[in-house]
């Protein structure tokens, strides 16, 4: 357990577990990032991400587990102490300070005095593009600019770790995307190690270098954005990321197929090793299926439910029969509701999934 | 156990010692521990004259609520719906009872209305009577005081409510064909319910604990408050700490009924909405200034008077309508002898004492319940707040008969003689007030301030002193300040707790009035309002609300 931590993973969590009350917030959560790494923390909503993010600011302990930052054991030690800068969800800048005293804080707290904080805030400003905004009250600025202020003020006194909780989530959606933008391109350019946390997927794949996903209280899967995709490690992850169908089937493990309740079977990749005749879900997503022959392999029938309009192509919900739902991504002529279709697998797509499940229809 | 839990547990302990300890004690002698008997509940039970008190104590306050209500609920409608000149001027003077001391209100309907007062004066001279025409005593004496000094609660209350009243709830009974009639007692007085029923709350305990005008004016007719500082001084003991437990026992029963009464009731109404517009007045606008400006100077002719009378030097003034001589020799010699200027730096280093101790405890408690989220900390906010619930005198009673014995083993001291007891009586009193403003003001604030402070580096006295002290200090100057003025007028406490050497001003306003120097007592009075009403203007405005009763 005190094995030594390799430089290049900077900031490590192991074994972290937390319990509130009788709830378990979080259960034994276990990761690493590297130097200058961004690591996206994503989740819905109570997975347990701001607490992991409150354990490694300091503001929770933990029930068990540590936190290592440079090799440096900082589990017991108090916020104050550990040098890293963080951005709050509502950003807490401090009311009864103008910007230029807001972002000289951390720097006066660290015993820094004189023309050297006049200097660092002006740079910090500058980073952010706020640059003589000095002596501006924080609440006469503007949403956008007061998270930038809040991020100056984090980064100013060069901390080892960069925190920040659900940074654009307090911005309406017009300014959301071009401040992301922004964002990516201050924390990439100070090179600092970072931690974020969000609920959205679109955010965790533009800014994180890798992307942790958390499902109550644990880690669902880590990896890049196209991991996650590509190849989800639970049914979960299949599900939270991006759009997909669930689809129940039997295992038939020499084939490496899914046998539908429709009477065609399916190839796909199981996640894990599965019993041959389980039952098991089918994740698929919608590009990965499409209106085919009656006579083509894999060809299930069904009929179709809706269309919801996405630009170039369109979305088809059909009713398989033996009662389950897909969603089809195809031309906008495609099909019309009511048709019977029949719908397999593009055999050049990305295979479906399948993990353990209840082999019913839901 | 973390640093953080043990300072929470011993501050509940401090505050146990404090405010429960001395109920405990007083609760113990009334059953005569270690003997424990029922005795002296029984002896209680059987003379009349305590059920007569009892009584007099219960339906005083129901008919206090009504008279406050019939008097402040209609001023709070005409100033807040209503627009006419000089509204804003008159609706601030039409609150300023509220600011003073209630011994300072007596004595100064002592001064208009009493037997010699200038209306008794007046009618005597005019109609050639040989004696005066009244005497300003008993319970009509006293309802008259506390519908003056307590309809401001039901004024303040019900405006407030109003204001945040949510015009669109109006319109749209407006709108469904409601008339004026309608729309008030279905809409309006329904939603309004929760500031009618504080209000009540607010004035029945203000009443039952009310001391000044049944004390001075009640002459034969007794209340629990009086009668129990009756007792005391009488030396019956064991009968005050009956009457005072029972009297605590009515408190907290008086509270437990209102308070249940506004639970279950649903008055949300979204409250995002905007408060109604005023009414602007044709004509009949300069009717309605005339009547307030008339109402004001009603209201306001007592401290009038009480200014007239501490300008009138000693022994000028026997049978004339008007006092024939007017100058400041009583503020000379309030300010060039001594003994007389003992009572006003008595009362101002008690109170600053008292005041900065709840303040203390208070900024403590409300710090480590709410930021430190410790699982005391309901217990600290109930301990903080048992003191509003009970009358003074329940208190004065309960700290003299706790610190009157020396036993250090089981925390108990004499206190009882010291110049330590009052300061003591004040800060207990004190804690609901600085206890309701820390609570408030930390919850207002984003506990992400303080992390925010503490990730970039601020250790505990740097977040203490540039982020919470700066954040809350309207909070904490309001509270303050309400705690002060009434710690600065306490009068209730005092009375029970005095000594010669630590005699407050309330006390020597007292003594002046029994040794008929009524230009220095008078003098002490404006001295005492216009300190208070300094420090109220000053400080203290956004905290009207928080005043306990007494």
């Amino acid at each position: 357990m005190t094995a030594p931590v390799p430089e290049t993973l900077f900031l490590a969590l192991e074994h972290l577990d937390k319990r509130f009350g009788g709830l378990h917030v979080t259960r034994d959560v276990s990761f690493s990032v590297a130097r200058s790494e961004i690591l996206a923390l994503l989740g819905p909503s109570g997975s347990g991400k701001t607490t992991v993010l409150r354990m490694i600011a300091g503001f929770e302990t933990p029930d068990s587990g540590r936190v290592i930052v440079a090799g440096e054991d900082v589990t017991a030690l108090a916020p104050e102490r550990r040098r890293f800068g963080i951005v709050f969800q509502h950003y807490a800048l401090f009311p009864h300070m103008t910007v230029g005293q807001n972002v000289a804080f951390g720097l006066e707290a660290r015993g820094r005095r004189g023309s050297e904080v006049g200097d660092r805030v002006g740079r910090a400003l500058a980073a952010v593009d706020l640059g003589g905004f000095e002596s501006r009250r924080v609440t006469e600025i503007s949403g956008g600019q007061q998270q930038r202020v809040a991020l100056a003020r984090a980064l100013a006194p060069e901390p080892r770790v960069l925190l920040l909780d659900e940074p654009l989530s307090n911005l309406d959606p017009s300014l959301r995307e071009r401040t992301r933008r922004e964002l990516a391109r201050i924390v990439r350019g100070a090179g600092i190690t970072t931690l974020f946390v969000t609920h959205e997927q679109e955010e965790a794949f533009e800014l994180g270098d890798r992307v942790a996903l958390l499902n109550q209280g644990k880690l669902e899967q880590l990896g890049t954005p196209q991991e996650l995709y590509g190849s989800p490690a639970s049914r979960f992850v299949a599900e939270f990321i991006g759009r997909s169908s669930v689809v129940p089937g039997i295992w038939e493990k020499q084939t490496g197929r899914a046998r539908l309740a429709a009477g065609t079977a399916w190839r796909a990749v199981a996640a894990r090793d599965l019993l041959d005749g389980s039952p098991v879900d089918l994740v698929v997503r919608p590009e990965a299926l499409a209106f085919v022959g009656a006579r083509d392999g894999g060809a299930a029938e069904g009929r179709v439910l809706e269309t919801r309009f996405a630009g170039r192509e369109t979305y088809f919900s059909v009713a398989l029969e033996g009662g389950a739902e897909v969603e089809i991504l195809a031309a906008p002529d495609a099909a019309q509701p009511g048709w019977k279709v029949f719908v397999a697998p593009l055999p050049a797509g990305p295979l479906p999934r399948v993990y353990p499940g209840t082999g019913k229809a839901e | 156990m973390t640093r953080r839990s043990l300072a929470a547990a011993l501050l509940a302990l401090l505050l146990l010692w404090l405010v429960g300890y001395p109920l405990l004690v007083t609760l113990t002698q009334a059953l005569e521990a270690p003997r424990w008997t029922l005795r002296h509940f029984v002896d209680f039970a059987r003379r009349p004259e305590e059920w007569r008190a009892l009584w007099a104590s219960i339906w005083i306050s129901l008919v206090t609520v009504g008279l406050a209500a019939a008097i402040g609920v209609p001023l709070a409608f005409l100033f807040e719906r209503a627009d006419f000149p000089g509204r804003r001027v008159l609706g601030s003077l039409v609150a300023l009872p509220v600011v003073l001391p209630p011994l300072v209100g007596v004595i100064a309907f002592l001064f208009l209305y009493g037997e010699s007062g200038f209306v008794a004066r007046a009618i005597q001279s005019l109609f050639r009577l040989d004696a005066a025409p009244w005497r300003l005593a008993g319970p009509a004496a006293v309802l008259l005081v506390h519908a003056y000094t307590m309809y401001v609660y039901f004024y303040l209350f019900t405006r407030a409510g109003l204001a945040r009243l949510d015009a669109a709830l109006l319109e749209a009974a407006e709108g469904l064909g409601a008339g004026p009639r309608t729309v008030l007692t279905r809409v309006t007085l329904p939603l309004l319910s929760p500031a009618l029923t504080g209000a009540a709350l607010l004035t029945f305990m203000t009443s039952l604990a009310s001391f000044s005008a049944p004390y001075v004016f009640g002459g034969g007719f007794r209340v629990m408050t009086t009668q129990i500082v009756a007792s005391k001084l009488n030396g019956d003991l064991p009968a005050a700490m009956v009457e005072t437990v029972t009297l605590a026992v009515v408190a907290l029963v008086g509270l437990a009924l209102l308070q249940r009464s506004e639970t279950g009731r649903v008055v949300a109404g979204g409250g995002r909405g905007v408060a109604p517009a005023r009414r602007r007045l044709g004509r009949s606008r300069w009717l309605v200034a005339a009547f307030g400006w008339a109402l004001a100077a009603f209201l306001l002719l007592p401290h009038a008077t009480l200014v007239l009378v501490s300008l009138v030097p000693r022994s000028t003034w026997t049978i004339e309508i008007l006092p024939p001589v007017l100058n400041f020799s009583n503020y000379a010699a309030l300010l060039s002898e001594p003994e007389r200027l003992r009572p006003l730096v008595n009362s101002l280093w008690m109170a600053v004492v008292a005041t900065a101790g709840a303040l203390v405890l208070g900024f403590a408690a409300a710090r480590l319940a709410v930021r430190g989220r410790t699982p005391l900390g309901g217990a600290l906010e109930t301990l903080l707040a048992i003191p509003w619930a009970l009358p003074g005198t329940v208190f004065a009673v309960a700290l003299s008969a706790t610190f009157s014995v020396h036993a250090p083993w089981v925390g108990r001291f004499v206190l009882v003689g010291t110049a330590a007891i009052l300061p003591l009586g004040y800060l207990v009193r004190n804690l609901p007030v600085t206890g309701r403003a820390t609570f408030g003001g930390f919850r207002q604030l984003d506990p992400a301030l303080d992390e925010a402070a503490s990730s970039l580096g601020a250790g505990w006295w740097k977040r203490l002193s540039r982020i919470d002290l700066p954040l809350l200090a309207p909070a904490l100057a309001a509270g303050a300040s309400l705690a002060f003025l009434t710690a600065l007028g306490d009068f209730v406490i005092s009375i029970v707790l005095y000594t010669y050497e630590t005699r407050p001003i309330s006390i020597e306003i007292l003594s002046s009035l029994r040794l008929q120097e009524t230009g220095a007592a008078a003098a002490y009075g404006v001295v005492l309002a216009a300190l208070s009403a300094a420090v109220f203007f000053l400080w203290g405005r956004r905290a009207d609300e928080m005043r306990p009763p007494g």
